[in-house]
């Protein structure tokens, strides 16, 4: 790791300030991604600005009917918070997935978010079940925020702050792993939202996170795994790695969504 | 006995183990310690025209910066393979130049080219990342079998056409007849997927020279630290051998990957010399995946022919060995004397012929891991067998019955002579344990969830107690492969083994000493075994190959044979007994069939004061012993996959794994059995999971387990382990060895379940899930299409 300086401001007022104070430095919450691109001198921001204790980001709350999360929650606490289970249980399984109970106890909703890692799982959550990236400044609508791998619609000084979701009629997520890295090479998130289904795709996509429009027309017309199968999934678009091509990606796509309607 | 031979006592190493108390080469701290970071090449192929050091040399904390010319003009040597293999043409391996730090030209991407000595570890690291080098890049070439395409980039000089030697065993024409002549011939393409050793421990190097003395003390990370110190001296010139101490202590696994003395050990000696300061290097992941030897990594052509009845006529092989950038310190004999002479595997074939042709790649070296030589023989001929099977509508455990070898000794075309066996009864055993005979209910059972079930066969064999000096000797070894033990009673009669061997994860220390408490009928609190330290044990070999029971304890057995001739010659003259009527047992020399005995602690005392001593009789009781085997040992199995293949997604679930293994005498079964879960976890892992992948200009793209999947917990079954013995009746207890069986048996036979349940034999490791869905579209279109 290069020298680095590390801050803890005590609110996200703070943080906004120190960010646009120091134009190389870095939010840090759960550090999952940062910390082990630091160690490998793929990263060197001059400052750390940890947000992870700041009052108010951590726990997730019920607000006139919707999910708020903290930013700073951990993937563990998510996936056993009773409100996540009882509003949108599909949230708390995608959350107990993520990569091992080490990683689970220390990355955070937020940081997922703000990262935007191809491979990650919460990214597909959010454009599923059209959820709310809450900032320091402003809400911005899932379907505005995904722009790309690791690019989001989020500004230079910008804190996520919470993750706002409307609980779905039902909902599902299915993930096939890397055997490697246990990211997803390919994982479905399935919902049936008040604005109608939505299916979105990770671990696929070469531009990142995508909603699938052949799976949601079909699952809208019938929200069944058959329904599922008469959908052409084309390979355009999609990653090839040595892991999976882009031809067996799609294949896994079908496999995937089939399974998390099967689930939801 | 409760604590001898056979007898499942827990391991005395693991209290300083599972508490932290490790003392590994990482912990090692010398006073005024400086840190080594090697600068290295990011390229595959270049030349060097240029560095420069001065920015890093004006960094804070830098002690200096040292380059390969200034390595080459103090004289290190450059690093050698010690077997000499020659060609069919009579002439010797292309042995291509390795500087410890390259000078005009590197080879594989994390070649080093330069190392920084500083204060601290992230001091030299800083520093090595501001040496500039000026690379002048060439042309790559990666893989094995383009190696040798006219028009493929030359790695070594010395080399034309990347070719290392092209080197054969077997009576060609007879074996092409017998082939031609016969009624079914299998044929199969198969490649042995390139494996990383990832060992728990990374390498790790603390180097001292003391300017006083003229002397040098290394503590590394070997499995064979007196060859370390033989091969240092001898050939890289560091110092002379009795100015060079070299110490391994506890190291954390090795899998073959730490028998080798890289450039890594031989420059912090040097730097250590020149900055007067001590040495230390350790590596991380990434370094290990950059540089660790690599095992595997063989194309080969394999041809089979059976007679009307299914007996084999005849066993072709053409393989394609990549050995690397450079030649490592056995390389050349892995592809070849360790490989082609197990190509007769457990079956009476008559006739054998193998042509391996080793060359150079711009990849890391390859050298032995864990089984080295022998799981790619073995993965070749038990995929011949199921395949040639299937081919010829006939049951796999059948056909392979009906070509066992039942007499023994055995002599194959291939040099090998087996000693002894029951292949037999091993399938015997392994049918009942796997309930194949159940095997089609579970089929039925799962095709009903939609799954495939397979059953795959892997009756392995191979060659371990590596081995006799005058034969191995006489195949190009460069070294002798003996074991030496020496057994010290001490006055109060505790013992003191000291060993060549040295344990990197097998025990010793236990089994070892459940040896000696066997044989004196003493507790095993009372024996310490020592062993990894040059300035404590004369020499040594060093332990891979499965070779610590077999050499290993048969020199301690040897040994103790002295002592006990020694002890019962004081016990008679002291008891006025006759030799012949005394026996040692519960710790005691006892008359038979009285009560007048003399306790163990007495004789030593007897011998150290040598108040009544015989005539003639030298004080003491210290026998040490050389053991050299008179062959191989062999240990051989049977192996039962039964796996279960979703075609929707090709995952494969390993739910069954039988494993009957014939290790001759075991010492410590549970220890046994933990060598055959990891062995067995490793051989999963090349089966399903590990590939080291470089792109074509040579990048390591495998380069982190983000990439490089090693099998978890959760990717393999609980096995079922049985044993049926036939001791071995070359060594004096009989042992066989267990080391290397379960990585070298287990792929074909998850192999064979896949390609069973899958219904083609077109498959190759790793069998990701990627790759069984292909293989399913391939054969079956409508099966994948779910």
């Amino acid at each position: 790791m290069y020298a680095t300086t590390y801050h803890r401001p005590a609110s996200v007022a703070d943080a906004a300030k120190l960010l646009s104070g120091h134009a190389e430095a870095k939010v840090l919450a759960g550090g999952q991604t940062l910390l082990p691109t630091m160690k490998q001198h793929l990263a060197a921001p001059s400052d750390l600005i940890d947000i992870r204790r700041i009052p108010g980001l951590q726990g997730v709350s019920v607000a006139n009917g919707a999910l708020v999360i903290g930013a700073a929650t951990a993937h563990a606490d998510v996936a056993r918070n009773a409100e996540v289970l009882r509003h949108a249980p599909a949230l708390a399984c995608l959350a107990a997935g993520i990569g091992d109970p080490a990683v689970r106890h220390m990355g955070t909703i937020g940081g997922s978010v703000a990262n935007n890692d191809p491979a990650a799982d919460y990214p597909s959550a959010v454009l599923a079940l059209n959820a709310t990236v809450v900032t320091n400044r402003r809400e911005i609508a899932a379907d505005d925020y995904f722009k790309g791998m690791f690019t989001t619609a989020l500004g230079a000084d910008e804190i996520i702050t919470a993750i706002r979701v409307t609980p779905p009629k039902r909902a599902a997520y299915a993930k096939f792993a890397n055997p490697a890295s246990r990211y997803a090479l390919v994982g479905v998130f399935v919902a049936e939202t008040a604005s109608g289904v939505r299916v979105a795709v990770t671990g696929a996509g070469s531009d990142g996170v995508f909603r699938h429009k052949g799976l949601e027309a079909a699952l809208a017309a019938s929200f069944t795994p058959e329904a599922v199968d008469k959908v052409k999934i084309s390979a355009d678009g999609l990653l090839s790695d040595i892991h999976a091509g882009a031809d067996y990606r799609a294949h896994l796509i079908g496999v995937m969504a089939r399974r998390a309607v099967a689930a939801a | 006995m409760s604590e001898g031979i056979g007898a499942r006592v827990k391991r005395k190493e693991d209290k300083r183990f599972i508490t932290g108390k490790g003392r590994y080469t990482d912990d090692i701290r010398m006073e005024n310690q400086a840190y080594a970071a090697f600068v290295r090449s990011p390229h595959a192929h270049a030349r060097v025209t240029g560095i420069d050091r001065s920015a890093a040399e004006g960094m804070e904390g830098v002690i200096a910066v040292l380059t390969g010319p200034e390595l080459v003009a103090d004289k290190i040597g450059n690093l050698i393979c010690g077997w000499a293999v020659s060609s069919k043409d009579g002439s010797g391996m292309k042995m291509g130049p390795w500087s410890a730090l390259a000078t005009d030209k590197v080879r594989y991407a994390g070649d080093a080219v330069a190392v920084v000595i500083a204060e601290t570890p992230a001091a030299a690291r800083l520093a090595a990342e501001a040496v500039a080098v000026d690379y002048a890049e060439l042309p790559a070439v990666v893989h094995a079998d383009r190696a040798l395409d006219p028009g493929a980039p030359q790695v070594h000089d010395v080399a034309p056409g990347n070719l290392i030697y092209d080197w054969e065993i077997g009576n060609e024409a007879a074996t092409d007849a017998a082939i031609a002549g016969a009624h079914h011939v299998t044929r199969m393409e198969i490649t042995n997927n390139r494996l990383s050793p990832n060992p728990m421990e990374p390498r790790s190097a603390v180097a001292t020279f003391d300017e006083a003395e003229d002397h040098y003390t290394l503590y590394t990370t070997s499995q064979n630290p007196h060859v370390a110190r033989l091969v240092l001296s001898a050939f890289y010139n560091v110092a002379p051998e009795h100015k060079l101490r070299v110490i391994a202590p506890d190291v954390g696994g090795g899998f073959g990957s730490k028998i080798y003395i890289y450039p890594e050990e031989i420059v912090c000696l040097w730097a250590s010399m020149k900055t007067k300061r001590s040495v230390k290097w350790t590596a991380d992941r990434s370094e290990a995946f950059l540089t660790d030897a690599h095992g595997r990594d063989h194309v080969s052509t394999a041809t089979m022919g059976f007679d009307t009845s299914g007996r084999i006529t005849g066993f072709k092989v053409e393989t394609i060995a990549n050995l690397g950038a450079y030649m490592s310190l056995f390389s050349s004999c892995v592809p070849t004397y360790l490989y082609a002479t197990l190509l007769s595997g457990q079956y009476d074939i008559a006739n054998i012929h193998c042509n391996v042709k080793a060359v150079y790649t711009n990849t890391v070296p390859v050298d032995a891991y864990r089984g080295a030589g022998r799981p790619e023989a073995c993965y070749l001929i038990e995929r011949m067998m199921e395949t040639a099977a299937r081919e010829m509508g006939m049951n796999p455990a059948d056909l392979r019955r009906k070509n066992f070898i039942t007499a023994f000794p055995h002599q194959t075309p291939v040099i090998m002579a087996y000693d002894a066996g029951d292949f037999g009864g091993n399938l015997d055993k392994a049918l009942k344990a796997a309930d194949v005979a159940g095997f089609a209910a579970r089929k039925a059972e799962a095709a009903r969830r939609g799954k495939l079930r397979g059953l795959g066969y892997s009756c392995y064999i191979e060659a371990c107690g590596i081995a006799p000096s005058a034969a191995v000797g006489s195949l190009g070894a460069g070294v002798g492969l003996w074991e030496s033990a020496e057994v010290r009673v001490n006055p109060v009669g505790t013992i003191e083994v000291l060993t060549g061997s040295h344990s990197h994860g097998q025990g010793h220390e236990t089994t070892f000493a459940q040896v000696v408490a066997d044989r004196f009928g003493l507790p095993i609190g009372n024996v310490q075994i020592v062993h990894g330290d040059t300035d404590k044990v004369q020499f040594g070999m060093g332990t891979y190959g499965s070779r610590s029971g077999a050499v290993g304890i048969s020199a301690i057995v040897k040994a103790l044979d002295k002592v006990e001739a020694k002890v019962k010659k004081i016990a008679a003259h002291v008891l006025e007994a006759a030799e012949a009527d005394l026996v040692i047992e519960g710790g005691a020399v006892k008359v038979a069939g009285t009560d007048r005995q003399m306790a163990w602690h007495e004789v030593g005392l007897a011998a150290y004061t040598a108040h009544n001593l015989p005539a003639g009789m030298e004080p003491g009781l210290k026998e040490g012993a050389f053991y050299d085997p008179v062959n191989f040992t062999f240990p051989a199995g049977a192996y039962i996959a039964e796996v279960e293949v979703d075609p929707a997604t090709g995952v494969t679930e390993v739910v069954r794994f039988t494993a009957a293994d014939d290790f001759g005498t075991i010492i410590n079964p549970m220890i046994v059995e933990g060598q055959v879960h990891g062995g067995v976890a490793q051989g999963i892992g090349q089966a399903l999971l590990e590939e080291v992948v470089y792109s074509d200009d040579g990048q390591l793209v495998t380069g982190s387990f983000m990439d490089y999947a090693m099998p978890r917990a959760d990717d393999v079954p609980f096995y079922t382990i049985e044993h049926n013995t036939t001791v071995c009746p070359n060594n004096p207890l009989g042992l066989k060895g267990c080391g290397e069986a379960g990585a070298i048996g287990a792929p074909p036979a998850v192999i064979n379940a896949i390609t069973d349940a899958i219904g083609t034999n077109d498959l190759a490791m790793p069998a990701t899930p990627q790759r069984v869905w292909r293989a399913i579209r391939a054969a079956r279109p409508a099966m994948a299409a779910e």
